[in-house]
């Protein structure tokens, strides 16, 4: 089958050898669940039990907080301890609304609904019970699944993501290897959800075992429509725009969505989980989980609950913490360094990197931009990263959103050429908290305004009903009409005196 | 000569006619200056500039009697952006008329409130929620931060507070510059 080259991207050190040679285990129970509200894009759920309810493992806690939410379940039975504010992973290290769940180490589960053949169901139902078990996109944006699904357009290709391109992180090649089937049922669940033409895995060629896997499982299936592709390994492959370059030749519009060229793209994970809602009714409780790095004595995959603490999952895979510089969560191009060890493992938590002291050489000082060029060669978006860079820096934020600063999807690649060792990724994030912080104000000021503008409205009818109920109370023309009606009455009532008696007297 | 002078006064006809009617088709309602000047205004409506509220504020710096520094809630932002508008200079804030401060929220101690309604009369966007000898309560979401309800408060149980951080308004802060760098 044909591949496309997307622009740019970095060839990098795989370091995926590390994390695979363990066959995948269970993490052992945590003490304590902590299940952040928000663990998706979009509202926060909403909770649904108290401080001190019994909750069985699948039970929902919290509710989906709009139409883009998803719902939170208990990973494991036990009793909620805590409704609050609690660190969660984030580059802020700031706390957000979690739900505690103290185990009882039984892990009783909710008894799950049996299920029929999924061909016998309409894509509306798979579709609910896929937004009822709390499916988020798995690969990282933590987008809820459903909303995927239901594209309203038809759907030429159906790409699941296996490419997996950052280094260091290789939980959805073990799941590949360890789960074939689950994925393959979950990617055929999908394309009947979307009603795809065609499908393809996409799985980097640096994964021969998980593609050989995947194949060995489609050929017992016999599903037809389905191929297996290999793609270059080659950095950032696995990012959604990028792949489907790859895959379709066909490049997404800038600001757009895959669906807009009839693609609809998923991770490997995240059909693996919709495999388990829809044939099991089981919620997405648990995750595969690279812990990996070289502070980390058995670098191992491991199956996480969602809201195990990120510390027990170093400690069990012996974590010298003496030595350890970081922790990141997600891989070393686009992962986030933990402020915090108690934060839980959220459902978007591919990876946990932990760096020792001495992997990492001492930041290099960072140097003026020499206009080498580098960056925009190696822009997977074909970007021009040191424009951004300068209207970044000099806080030009229209400027930087001509050049399209919204489609930079943050991998690194720019940052990781740059001779200068210029943060430039940084920069970009800044730029674009900065815009959306500044759209932020303007909506709230156009609230203010409009509340403003109706006070000022209410004041001054109210001052002008005021001024016309004194005016009518002011004696002369009053008067008058007073006089004049009492006189009608008066007139009124010698006439029915003088007329013929009532009947019944 | 005749011919001419027919022709030049009929074009003159024509084109004034013309000009009439697009003077009534096409009138612009209000002044559109002011309206983007208002536009820009972080619409606190706090006073603070000397006018009453951010629209009277816009009209003034419209008409040219007003300088473009005299917002402390906008701050240098705004500054630059009516700069930016208006083709001039950015100014500094004008000092007396206050100074740029984070952004902060009105809060009332309920427990003292005695239900005079007078903070409810002060406040410019109808953001305080309450009735005659009913506690009073700030709808935190709605305020604009304008302190302008903290002077009338008869016992004093009203404090402005900065706005809490959270995960959904951190912002990512601004790379520390290059060493070899000409500032």
């Amino acid at each position: 089958m044909k591949r496309w080259p997307f622009h740019g991207g970095v060839k990098l050190p795989g370091h995926k050898e590390e994390s695979t040679t363990r066959p995948v285990e269970p993490a052992p129970l945590p003490k304590r669940l902590i299940l952040p509200l928000s663990q998706h894009i979009g509202a926060p759920a909403e909770p649904v039990v108290a401080v001190g309810d019994k909750v069985l493992k699948g039970e929902v806690i919290a509710k989906a907080g709009g139409f883009v939410s998803a719902p939170v379940h208990a990973s494991s039975s036990g009793t909620v301890t805590a409704i609050g504010e609690h660190p969660v992973p984030h580059p802020s290290g700031l706390s957000a609304p979690c739900i505690t769940i103290e185990t009882d180490g039984k892990d009783r589960c909710l008894k799950h609904k049996q299920q029929t053949d999924f061909r016998q169901l309409d894509p509306a139902t798979i579709r609910e019970q896929i937004r009822e078990a709390g499916i988020v996109g798995l690969g990282g944006a933590g987008f809820p699944a459903f909303i995927k699904l239901n594209p309203g357009k038809p759907v030429n290709t159906l790409i699941l993501n296996g490419a997996e391109c950052e280094p260091y992180i290789t939980c959805d090649d073990m799941l590949m290897r360890e789960r074939a089937g689950e994925v393959l049922r979950g990617l055929l669940i999908i394309q009947h959800a979307v009603q795809a033409q065609r499908c393809i895995i996409a799985i980097e060629d640096n994964k021969p075992q998980a593609a050989h896997a995947m194949q060995h499982a489609l050929q017992r299936l016999a599903a037809d429509p389905i191929d297996i592709v290999t793609v270059p390994a080659c950095y950032p492959a696995g990012g959604e725009k990028q792949l489907i370059k790859i895959v379709t030749g066909q490049e997404v519009p800038s600001g757009g969505l895959p669906i807009q060229i009839g693609v609809v793209c998923h991770n490997v994970a995240t059909a693996a989980a919709v495999c388990r809602a829809v044939e099991h009714g089981e919620p997405l409780l648990s995750r595969y989980v690279t812990v990996t790095g070289s502070a980390v004595a058995e670098p191992r995959n491991l199956d996480v609950l969602i809201g195990t603490p990120v510390l027990e999952l170093l400690n069990h895979c012996g974590t010298d913490f003496n030595n350890l510089e970081e922790v990141i969560m997600g891989g070393p191009m686009m992962g986030i360094a933990l402020a915090d060890h108690g934060v839980p493992l959220v459902k978007t938590g591919n990876c946990l990197l932990a760096v020792s002291r001495g992997e990492i050489e001492q930041r290099p000082s960072v140097m003026p931009c020499i206009r080498c060029g580098n960056c925009a060669d190696a822009c997977p978006v074909s970007l021009l990263p040191q424009q951004l860079y300068w209207h970044a820096r000099s806080k030009d934020f229209d400027k930087i959103q001509e050049y399209d600063l919204f489609d930079c999807i943050e991998c690194g690649c720019c940052a990781y050429v740059c001779p200068s060792n210029i943060p430039l990724v940084h920069y970009y994030r800044f730029a674009k908290s900065e815009i959306r912080s500044l759209q932020e104000q303007k909506r709230r000021a156009d609230i203010a305004r409009e509340r403003h503008e109706h006070r000022e409205r209410r004041l001054a009818r109210e001052k002008a009903e005021r001024a016309a109920r004194h005016a009518r109370k002011k004696p002369g023309t009053d008067d008058k009409a007073k006089k004049a009606a009492i006189q009608a009455a008066l007139e009124r009532a010698r006439a029915s005196k003088q007329g013929a008696p009532p009947d019944d007297v | 000569m005749l011919s001419a002078a027919l022709a030049l006064t009929l074009l003159a006809l024509v084109f004034g006619l013309l000009l009439g009617y697009s003077s009534i088709r096409f009138k612009v309602e209000g002044d559109p200056v002011a309206d983007k000047i208002d536009a820009l205004l972080p619409q606190t409506q706090c006073g603070q500039c000397g006018y009453p509220g951010c629209r009277p504020y816009a009209e003034a710096i419209a008409a040219g009697e007003a300088d473009i520094n005299r917002c402390p809630p906008g701050g240098e932002q705004v500054i630059h952006a009516l700069a930016d508008l208006l083709g001039r200079e950015p100014v500094p804030l004008d000092p007396e008329r206050g100074e740029e401060k984070p952004p902060m929220v009105a809060f009332i101690d309920e427990s003292d409130c005695i239900g005079c309604t007078l903070c409810i009369k002060a406040c410019p966007v109808d953001a305080i929620l309450g009735a005659p000898k009913q506690m009073h309560t700030v709808i935190a979401e709605e305020c604009t931060g304008c302190e302008l309800c903290v002077e009338p408060c008869p016992v004093d149980v009203i404090s402005m507070i900065p706005v809490k951080e959270d995960i959904d308004h951190w912002k990512w802060p601004l790379p520390e510059q290059e060493n070899g760098e000409l500032s």
